[in-house]
C-alpha cells in the first residue's frame, strides 16, 4: 500500500545555498531509494522560529510530499536523526482532505505565476 | 400600591441580551482540513499567550477542535508558533 506522505524538515541557519541544496539531495535520494515517488517540493527558505532551537533563533525551511510505503518513513527519520545539519522535522501522512486541501493550493499558485 | 409598581421607570431603558448563536466555522464554510502550515489561520485559536482556545469560546464542534488542536500542536512543533509567549496579537 502507498501512502501520501508530507515531510518538513529545518536545517541549521550556517548552512550557505549550496550546502542546503546537497541536504536536500541527500533526503531526496534517501526516499527515492526507499521506492517512494515525488510529488511536490517547496522550499520556504530562511524564516524566524518562534523559538530558539539549539540556540538558534532562525532556520531553512523545505517541505517534500511524497507517496510511499510505510517502512520508508522509519529510514527517512533515522536519517534525519543522524544528520546534525537538521534540527527539526516532521513527517505527516495526508488523509484524503489534505491531498485534496494541498492540490487546490498548489493549482491557485500556478494560476497565479500565469497571470 | 398597584398603581405605583406599574410606574417604575427606568433611566436607561432595559436591554434585553441578544444571545448570537455560536457556530462551527468548520462546518459552515465546509472546511475539511486544517493546515499545520498556515501559521495566520491557527492564531485564530489561541489566545494571547499562545493556549489553545477552549470550544466554548470559538464555538467549534467537537470533530474540528480536535483536529484545530492537532495542528497548533504540530505548528508548535515544527516552531511556525510558540509553546509560551507573552504578546502573541
Amino acid at each position: 500500500m502507498m501512502n501520501q506522505y508530507e515531510t518538513v524538515f529545518i536545517t541549521t541557519p550556517v548552512l550557505s545555498e549550496t550546502q542546503m541544496k546537497e541536504t536536500v539531495q541527500k533526503f531526496i535520494k534517501i526516499l527515492k531509494d526507499g521506492g517512494a515517488e515525488i510529488v511536490h517540493e517547496e522550499n520556504w527558505g530562511l524564516k524566524k522560529l518562534a523559538y530558539p532551537i539549539q540556540k538558534k533563533s532562525t532556520g531553512f525551511y523545505y517541505l517534500i510530499e511524497f507517496k510511499a510505503e510505510g517502512d520508508t518513513i522509519q529510514k527517512l527519520e533515522t536519517e534525519y536523526r543522524r544528520d546534525e545539519r537538521v534540527i527539526r522535522f516532521l513527517t505527516f501522512k495526508m488523509d484524503k482532505y489534505a491531498i485534496e486541501y494541498s492540490e487546490k493550493k498548489r493549482s491557485k499558485k500556478e494560476q497565479k505565476s500565469e497571470e | 400600591m398597584a398603581q405605583n409598581q406599574s410606574e417604575i421607570r427606568y433611566l436607561t431603558p432595559p436591554t434585553v441580551e441578544i444571545k448570537k448563536k455560536k457556530y462551527c466555522r468548520f462546518k459552515k464554510n465546509k472546511i475539511k482540513y486544517i493546515d499545520y502550515k498556515d501559521p495566520e489561520f491557527l492564531k485564530k485559536f489561541v489566545n494571547e499567550q499562545g493556549k489553545i482556545l477552549p470550544r466554548r469560546i470559538t464555538g467549534t464542534s467537537l470533530k474540528y477542535q480536535r483536529k484545530v488542536a492537532k495542528a497548533i500542536k504540530r505548528a508548535r512543533h515544527l516552531a511556525l508558533l510558540p509553546y509560551v509567549t507573552d504578546m502573541l496579537k
